[in-house]
């Protein structure tokens, strides 16, 4: 969003665009048609921005990295152990990545995603090439996502069906002792949980 | 009682899917989250089906593009949005280009 520069003029902001006038206008004839109401639209936006998102993923694995109690429990019942925090909805099975174990998460037939833990599944995702090449050179998907693991690291691929999803827990980063757990889940990325990545450091991601 | 994402809304593909950012909806000005959900809002009071909205949304999109129009998604949608709602009989295209007027010289200031 615009707004943050230094303006000691009459006008507080840019001018607004034509596109925004129309659709204030165009909110403002339908409120009056009560065809919508404005209240109705604010909790719509909200409920969006919030609930679609890797938010709820990520508040699973910070509380994973500070407790040792819920990490077991989350692997040994991902479905049960996301329940504990008020989410659920999906038959869920977590892997954990470790120095030697790395976990990847593909649907090979369709794109079963847990849509209620991390949110918009990236187009990516749905698309062949990675559906494909995710099982037959995982090494190489990763390495063009940014991800070089050593030849020593063991990679699993996790094939997603409707009835089972699969979340990564990743491993926590280095440097992020001290943090709190929700500056932990702040760099926890939905990228993470599907594999693709690892959590960066808290400089890295502050960058 | 709070809305509930709808798969039906949020799982659309192609060229029609929704613009995002590490799994989030990404709207870059407050007006793409207005028209968004004025969308949806109506789409739950059943002013039309969710499906006949994203059929006029592939259409514009695919219009857009064989023009070569560099229109933004939330701009081919609140194109798309317009259309279905004067087929509907639901928006009068004078009037909605008359309070854009009156918004714009300044005459109004709200939407209430």
């Amino acid at each position: 969003m615009s707004g943050t520069h230094d303006d000691h003029g009459h006008h507080h902001h840019e001018p607004e665009s034509l596109l925004s006038l129309r659709v204030r206008a165009l909110e403002s004839l339908l409120v009056e048609k009560k065809l919508v109401a404005s209240e109705a639209v604010d909790r719509i936006v909200s409920a969006y921005e919030e609930d679609i998102g890797p938010h709820n993923g990520a508040k699973v694995v910070a509380r994973a990295w500070i407790d040792p109690g819920y990490r077991e429990r989350l692997l040994a019942d991902g479905t049960a152990a996301i329940e504990e925090l008020g989410f659920g909805g999906v038959d869920l099975q977590v892997v954990e990545n470790t120095p030697g174990v790395h976990n990847l998460v593909v649907c090979t037939l369709c794109s079963c995603y847990p849509h209620a833990l991390i949110g918009l599944p990236p187009v990516w995702y749905k698309s062949f090439e990675y559906r494909s090449r995710a099982v037959r050179e995982p090494r190489v998907v990763l390495r063009e996502f940014g991800v070089d693991l050593p030849e020593s690291t063991e990679i699993r691929i996790w094939d997603s069906s409707a009835e089972l999803r699969y979340l990564v827990l990743p491993e926590r980063p280095a440097g992020a002792e001290r943090l709190s757990e929700p500056e932990l889940a702040k760099l926890v990325t939905r990228d993470a949980m599907i594999g693709v990545a690892v959590v960066q450091p808290p400089a890295a991601a502050a960058r | 009682m709070e809305p509930v994402p709808s798969r039906e809304v949020a799982d659309m593909t192609g060229a029609v899917a929704l613009p995002r950012k590490n799994g989030e909806l990404v709207f870059d000005e407050a007006w793409q989250g207005r028209i968004f959900g004025m969308t949806v809002a109506m789409s739950h009071e059943a002013c039309f089906e969710w499906r006949e909205f994203q059929a006029q949304l592939i259409a514009e999109i695919a219009h857009a593009e064989r023009d070569g129009e560099s229109t933004s998604y939330y701009e081919r949608w609140l194109h798309a949005f317009e259309r279905l709602l004067a087929d509907k009989g639901l928006l009068d295209a004078g009037a909605l280009a008359q309070r854009t007027r009156d918004f714009e010289s300044g005459r109004r200031d709200d939407v209430f």
